[in-house]
């Protein structure tokens, strides 16, 4: 018998692994858009950063254009902006500090001192020489963590609720990488051009997946077989079918280990993204439009994290009473037929 | 860093106590101390400082300050010069303040139940009654073992005479004691060649030997059942300057650290909330204020507390350390009784002497401090961390006057002692170890009986020729060594 969980910990720690996955995954997009900003205008470079997190209204309040500078201070350093990573680190260190009691005492120190090292970033360390070296190391400083908290954080309920924080938040942020490439594509007709598959090259290897993509295909790297990996593979750790697989997983054990009576509604959910993740081609999708499939599934998880605030961590559930739940889970934008019909699914 | 010194200096060298009572040099037992402080060279001891400090940032060792915009992380600044106390003084110290802890639970339980302390006349009876820490509320409740004040810090100065006093009890919520542990953590890390094999008495088992006086307290329908009672430590949360002390004994303890929002009453009955629902609660360590306990029994606009846990308390349902009205026992006016108060409970003289003390409220008090003013440090009664002081010596004629005038419109809210030259110990300064002033604020748990961890904190006026300790007011702290035997 452990220790009961307060719900307060369990909403902690939760958020504390997604701020931490968050960061991580902006330090990506970050990396990938500096490596496709190259040979185009500030404008048609960063500007999509800006608003692949609708933040164009505050960002505006604050600069006057988007140039490389801006955005990067912006995304990097700036403490005002919730959604730079210097914010999601502090949160996630808040959180931590909150959940000092609970986590191991090396989570905590490389958190702090990670912490530390992202205040201390200046202007010169966002220049190109630096930058990646800079993204580089933020990337690294949260898989520390996330391999720290692997390797000690001690395996009561918590760290399944840590678990669900991470893969939510990761599913989410796959997400949002292949939406910086549908946001650059856009009024751009060919696809095949030269610059454009090195574009698709580098947004794999941002999401650490290109050698992965290369054991499923290794012959031509096209943008629906790249996007279809993101979305659908079963065995890369950042698809978004994995993660959903993973929290769904995570959910069942820690409900049935700890006989939780709540979130059956959750578990349901989950099961039903992971059918629509697996039932789609991405030939579908594509048709139908990435962007839309991409929002849908956004709005999905968005709605978890609601479910979960309700069934573990004491909250009023955003939208209607606590009983309204089990079947308002959305449905999927119905699928189209392709216009080509080439099944492009591993093993396939 | 003064010229004439060469670099290759020891620590040690040129320290001069500038006359005063000084913890090191006074002291036979630190004889081993100084061989081996002796035998490091001070540009050594200061890398192993620094890198000791930034240890502590990095683990996070901070209390942080919280403006609107900003937290600041501050570490409570430590001096890597041990403070040593011989174990003969030591056992000295240590059956002085079980006797005090003794006497002021034995005091609490008659004030809150047959008040004959005050029928003898040996307390004012207003001092007590028209005291606004004495809780009415808490008249004929029972307490585990009579133990009110589960946790206590005594703050002990030493004077040029080299005898030990007690300047304050505290008997509320007691701050420092992680301090102690984590200094004793640090020292090891960064000079296990100063401690080896000198046959330091350890601190770690604080931990444990508090937890167990909160099993000893739990409700007694929770004793020596098949399950452990559930303890909690209340904090008022991250914002409070203490929290990391509130994190580092709920973790030492392997105890839930709850907020007020955690808890809630059910039909006497303290529970928190978690994941899977409601869970009792049976002890709560509190680390938050009688005012702010219990919206419904005290201040209405707390957030901190939680509503309907008096009547829980009450009802005998939970236990809460330390208990209810333990803040009439620690006030200064009421500490100038104490030595009566051990004579009319316990039949023994103080083992720890008092400061001599001047209660305002008696007129010929009030008539001497006036007289005295230049010379004497005035205190409010109510106020701690070293705030409202005046120091005679070392006040403008303005302050004194300022002083004077409240004295003469509230003179029971204040008390006056002579000005102590407080002890002092060598401290890393810029130019070498230098004289600062020292106190010791040593740590009793209370269940069945009183324990004394082995040491306490030792704080040190960092500002040369101040006298005041507090961490708020730019005091740092010292590992304090007991040693098991004296060679």
């Amino acid at each position: 018998m452990s220790n009961p969980l307060l719900a307060r910990y369990a909403e902690c720690i939760f958020w504390l692994a997604r701020f931490i996955e968050r960061a991580e995954n902006l330090a990506r997009i970050l990396d990938v858009n500096e490596t496709f900003s190259r040979g185009r205008s500030a404008a048609e470079s960063w500007l999509p950063i800006v608003q692949l997190n609708a933040d164009e209204a505050r960002f505006y309040a604050k600069h006057r254009s988007a140039t490389a500078e801006r955005v990067l201070q912006f995304y990097l350093t700036d403490a005002d902006n919730p959604t730079s990573i210097l914010s999601a680190v502090t949160n996630a260190r808040e959180n931590a500090r909150t959940l000092r009691p609970l986590v191991s005492t090396e989570m905590w120190v490389q958190l702090n001192v990670f912490y530390n090292r992202m205040r201390a970033i200046g202007p010169a360390d966002m220049l190109p020489g630096s930058l990646s070296r800079l993204l580089t190391g933020i990337k690294e400083a949260c898989q520390t963590f996330t391999g720290i908290t692997e390797g000690t954080f001690y395996r009561d309920q918590a760290s399944y609720f840590c678990q669900l924080g991470r893969y939510i938040e990761r599913a989410d942020q796959t997400t949002r990488l292949l939406d910086t490439k549908y946001r650059l594509l856009t009024g751009e007709a060919d696809a095949t051009a030269v610059a454009e598959v090195g574009q698709w090259h580098a947004l794999l290897r941002s999401a650490s997946g290109y050698h992965a993509f290369r054991r499923v295909y290794s012959n031509e790297l096209t943008p629906a077989r790249v996007a279809g990996f993101l979305l659908f593979n079963p065995a890369f750790p950042r698809s978004v079918y994995l993660c959903v697989r993973e929290a769904a997983d995570a959910l069942a054990e820690l409900k049935h280990r700890y006989r939780l009576r709540g979130g059956n509604d959750i578990s349901e959910g989950l099961d039903q993204l992971r059918t629509i993740l697996e039932s789609r081609s991405i030939e579908e999708i594509l048709t139908g439009g990435l962007h839309e499939f991409i929002d849908f599934v956004q709005d999905y998880l968005i709605l978890i994290t609601d479910r979960l605030s309700a069934a573990f961590f004491g909250h009023m559930p955003a939208s209607g009473g606590p009983d309204s739940g089990a079947a308002a889970w959305p449905l999927a934008p119905a699928p189209q037929i392709p216009l080509k019909s080439v099944r492009l699914r591993p093993g396939q | 860093m003064g010229c004439a010194r060469p670099m290759t200096g020891f620590v040690l060298d040129d320290y001069d106590p500038q006359g005063f009572y000084c913890e090191m040099l006074r002291c036979t037992a630190t004889a081993e101390l100084r061989r081996r402080l002796g035998r490091l060279p001070d540009a050594d001891f200061r890398r192993r400082t620094a890198a000791a400090e930034q240890a502590l940032y990095d683990y996070g060792i901070t209390f942080t300050l919280y403006s609107e915009s900003a937290a600041i992380d501050r570490i409570l600044p430590f001096d890597p010069i041990p403070r040593l106390i011989a174990a003969d003084e030591w056992r000295q110290i240590e059956r002085g303040i079980i006797q005090r802890v003794t006497a002021l639970n034995l005091l609490l339980d008659d004030l809150y139940h047959e008040q004959k302390i005050l029928k003898d006349g040996v307390i004012p009876a207003e001092l007590i009654l028209g005291n606004p820490n004495y809780r009415p509320h808490m008249r004929c409740v029972t307490v585990a073992h009579k133990a009110y004040v589960n946790i206590c810090g005594t703050d002990i100065i030493r004077g040029g005479d080299g005898i030990f006093r007690v300047l304050e009890d505290n008997a509320r919520a007691p701050s420092g004691v992680s301090y102690v542990i984590e200094n004793r953590h640090m020292m090891l890390r960064a000079f296990p060649d100063l401690v080896d094999g000198i046959g330091l008495r350890p601190v770690e088992d604080y931990g444990s030997r508090l937890i167990a006086a909160m099993r000893e307290i739990a409700p007694s329908s929770r004793q020596g059942g098949d399950a452990d009672p559930q303890i909690v430590l209340l904090s008022p949360g991250i914002y409070n300057s203490a929290y990391f002390e509130h994190v580092f004994l709920a973790r030492e303890m392997g105890v839930p650290l709850v907020e007020g929002s955690d808890l809630v009453v059910e039909r006497d009955r303290v529970y928190m909330r978690t994941i899977g629902g409601l869970d009792p609660v049976d002890v709560i360590y509190r680390r938050v204020n009688d005012d702010f306990l219990d919206p419904e029994a005290f201040r209405r606009d707390s957030l901190l507390g939680v509503s309907g846990l008096m009547r829980a308390y009450y009802s005998g349902n939970v236990a809460l350390a330390n208990a209810v009205g333990t803040g009439v026992a620690d006030d200064k006016a009421v500490y100038a009784y104490v030595p009566r108060i051990i004579r009319y409970y316990l039949a023994e003289e103080a083992i720890l002497p008092n400061v001599e003390t001047h209660v305002c409220r008696e007129a010929e008090s009030l008539r001497y401090t006036l007289d005295h003013l230049a010379e004497l440090v005035v205190k409010p009664v109510g106020e701690a961390g070293g705030y409202g002081i005046t120091i005679g010596p070392k006040a403008s004629r303005a302050e004194l006057d300022d002083c004077r005038a409240k004295l003469v419109a509230d003179p029971s809210n204040y008390i006056s002692q002579p000005c102590i030259d407080l002890s002092v110990a060598p401290t890393l300064c810029e130019g070498g170890a230098r004289a600062r002033h020292v106190d010791l604020r040593p740590f009793a748990i209370t269940g069945k009986s009183t324990w004394v961890l082995p040491g306490g904190l030792t704080r040190v006026a960092l500002r040369e020729g101040s006298l005041i300790v507090n961490s708020s007011q730019g005091g740092g702290s010292k590992d304090t060594w007991v040693l098991e035997h004296d060679s």
